[in-house]
């Protein structure tokens, strides 16, 4: 407990630190650099529900699962094909909801059939190369993201999706800051998911057997714990968040493309390694962080240099902390 | 008869560690094998824990039942064979309470895992002290009672024992070999691996003497200890 709030408390000063510093170094207003605090909230969002899926299966399974930025566009879209059809049968009269019931249903259904998708991929992709190097995994993992990629290319067809637009958007006006029930909603879906998920490890006896695994995977079938169940709830829960990722993506950007889960799957994973390999505070804090630093560096430089510099950054960050923030000490594999 | 091994041959990447060894266990039994570094003990009982895969030919029975048919999570939540590891290897990030708790992950009988606790509380008082202590930070005698405890709470009908007094003081190693006497008074049969083979053999009934993957002798723990090779080999004279 002492170490957790320790933890806690430093991480906490020091978001705030690194926050003031940007406040002050950039000479922005105090209106402006709230209104980009909040923008980078929700963008931080996603980089952090995504990289609790990367950071969950590395610390479980010791693998990067690379396909899993193109979980995330599967989430995108199977959230687009639960919502359209709900309000398609709601216009012919079929099955009339309301249109918070109809977002309801998209995220927990389409983080439902997502985590079926994660599951799948561990179980053809991943689970016969337990045993092999970890290279043969990684490469496997590319190739899973581009099955993905272009599967959804060749079912759908090489046209964007719009995620249609279920929540009326509201403007509040705070001063001279203006705020968006939508912002408001995504931010605080993704908080209260990093929570159930946090809670869900530290108190259930899944997560229990989550964070054994992590830490001795060899033994844990001793414990009379299936393992293989195991890793498939870790890639199940990884790909649902990353579904809920998909859909505040979709709803705050309503333009879906086979490609999107590339490059927020890769910044996504670098905030799991930025955050400390196998850490879910760590990956949620980090991702949080990664959004700061790119709103902010695009708000001050011209907006072509943003991921240079961004980059620049956490590169030099992780020259000094090469384990991320809370890189486990103990994540070399025991053996037999 | 409880547990029958029978020609147990088992490879790791091409080097035969086991050349096909056969030993049985009977029910209510305290039953060791002795041996010296690299004989095969903790080869023999990841063996019959499924952890690690046996060659054709080899033949594993536990009451009736063929071994080869259950995975390592099944022998131990199905048929009740507990394993405490070479090294204790618990899980050094959740507390004591948690580490115990695992073990009963596959259980459902509540009653009787409220039971087994409080077996276990009352074996080890001290691990009752440090339920909300994280097992990484336990003293080594700790952390040994700890890796017996878990093994009790995932089964009870036998227990697989992997050089527990290693790295123990004399007292602490008494008291360990003392609750596990009461652990077999209790019901548990047990298969104990040793090197510290006059402990051993007071502690077992029967024993085998195990020597690069072969066994060599087999008896009472008197005849053994009488054995003037095992005198000499593993008795110190
Ligand atoms: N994971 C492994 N990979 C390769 N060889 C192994 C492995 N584990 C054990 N061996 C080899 O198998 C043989 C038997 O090892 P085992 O660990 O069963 O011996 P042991 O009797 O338990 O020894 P000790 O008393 O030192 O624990 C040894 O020659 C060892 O080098
Ligand atoms: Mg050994």
């Amino acid at each position: 407990m002492g170490r957790r709030l320790k933890i806690v408390i430093f991480s906490l000063v020091g978001v705030t630190l690194v926050v003031a510093f940007i406040f002050l170094a950039s000479g922005m207003s105090p209106a402006s650099f709230f209104q980009h605090l909040l923008n980078a909230l929700q963008w931080g969002s996603f980089y952090a529900l995504i990289a609790l899926g990367y950071s969950m299966v590395y610390g479980v399974l010791m693998l990067f699962n690379f396909a899993h930025g193109d979980i995330f566009m599967v989430g995108a879209y199977i959230g687009w094909g639960i919502a359209t059809g709900l309000v398609a049968l709601g216009m012919r009269g079929i099955l009339p909801l309301p249109n918070w019931l109809i977002l309801v249903l998209t995220i927990l259904l389409a983080m439902f059939f997502t985590s079926f998708v994660g599951m799948l991929v561990e179980r053809v992709g991943y689970r016969p190369l337990r045993e092999a190097p970890r290279a043969s995994a990684a490469i496997t993992g590319l190739m899973i993201g581009i099955i993905l990629e272009t599967g959804n290319l060749a079912l759908l067809g090489a046209q964007r999706r719009n995620f249609p637009s279920l929540i009326k958007t509201q403007t509040y006006h705070l001063g001279p800051v203006t705020v968006t029930n939508v912002k408001i909603m995504i931010v605080f879906l993704s908080l209260l998911l990093m929570f159930g998920l946090h809670q869900f490890v530290r108190r259930t006896k899944w997560g229990m057997a989550m964070r054994a695994m992590a830490y001795d995977f060899v033994v844990v079938p001793l414990m009379g714990v299936p393992m293989n169940t195991i890793a498939a709830l870790t890639f199940g829960l990884g790909s649902a968040l990353a579904a809920a990722a998909g859909i505040f993506f979709g709803i705050a950007y309503p333009v879906l493309e086979p490609y999107m889960g590339i490059l927020v799957g890769w910044k996504a994973f670098v905030a799991a390694i930025l955050g400390g390999r196998g850490s879910i505070l760590g990956a949620a804090l980090a991702g949080f962080l990664l959004g700061f630093i790119e709103i902010f560096v695009a708000a001050i430089f011209p907006s072509t240099l943003r991921d240079v510099i961004a980059y620049s950054i956490i590169l030099l960050i992780l020259t000094f902390r090469p384990h991320g923030f809370f890189g486990e000490p103990y994540s070399a594999r025991l053996r037999l | 008869m409880l547990l029958s091994v029978e020609n147990l041959k088992v490879s790791y990447g091409g080097i035969r560690a086991l050349h096909g060894i056969s030993f049985q266990v009977d029910e209510g039994e305290i039953v060791c094998i002795i041996g010296a570094n690299g004989a095969g003990k903790s080869t023999t009982l990841r063996a019959i824990s499924r952890l690690i895969p046996a060659e054709p030919g080899s033949k594993m029975t536990y009451m009736g039942k063929d071994l080869f048919d259950y995975p390592a999570d099944k022998v131990v939540s199905e048929l009740g064979i507990s394993h405490v590891p070479e090294g204790r290897r618990l899980f050094g990030n959740l507390t004591v309470m948690e580490n115990l708790k695992l073990a009963t992950f596959a259980r459902k009988d509540g009653k009787e895992i409220e039971r087994d606790l409080e077996l276990v509380f009352s074996l080890f008082p001290r691990l009752a002290e440090r339920q909300t202590q994280k097992a990484g930070t336990l003293s080594g005698g700790e952390q040994q009672m700890l890796a017996v405890g878990r093994a009790l709470m995932s089964g009870r009908k036998m227990m697989l024992l992997d050089e527990p007094s290693m790295g123990l003081a004399p007292v602490l190693m008494m008291s360990l070999f003392d609750a596990l006497r009461d652990i077999n008074k209790e019901g548990t049969t047990i298969l104990l691996v040793e090197q510290n083979a006059r402990m051993a053999l007071q502690f077992a009934q029967r024993g085998y003497v195990l020597e690069t993957g072969s066994i060599v002798l087999e008896g009472t723990s008197e005849e053994l200890a009488d054995n003037p090779e095992v005198k000499k080999a593993y008795l110190g004279g």
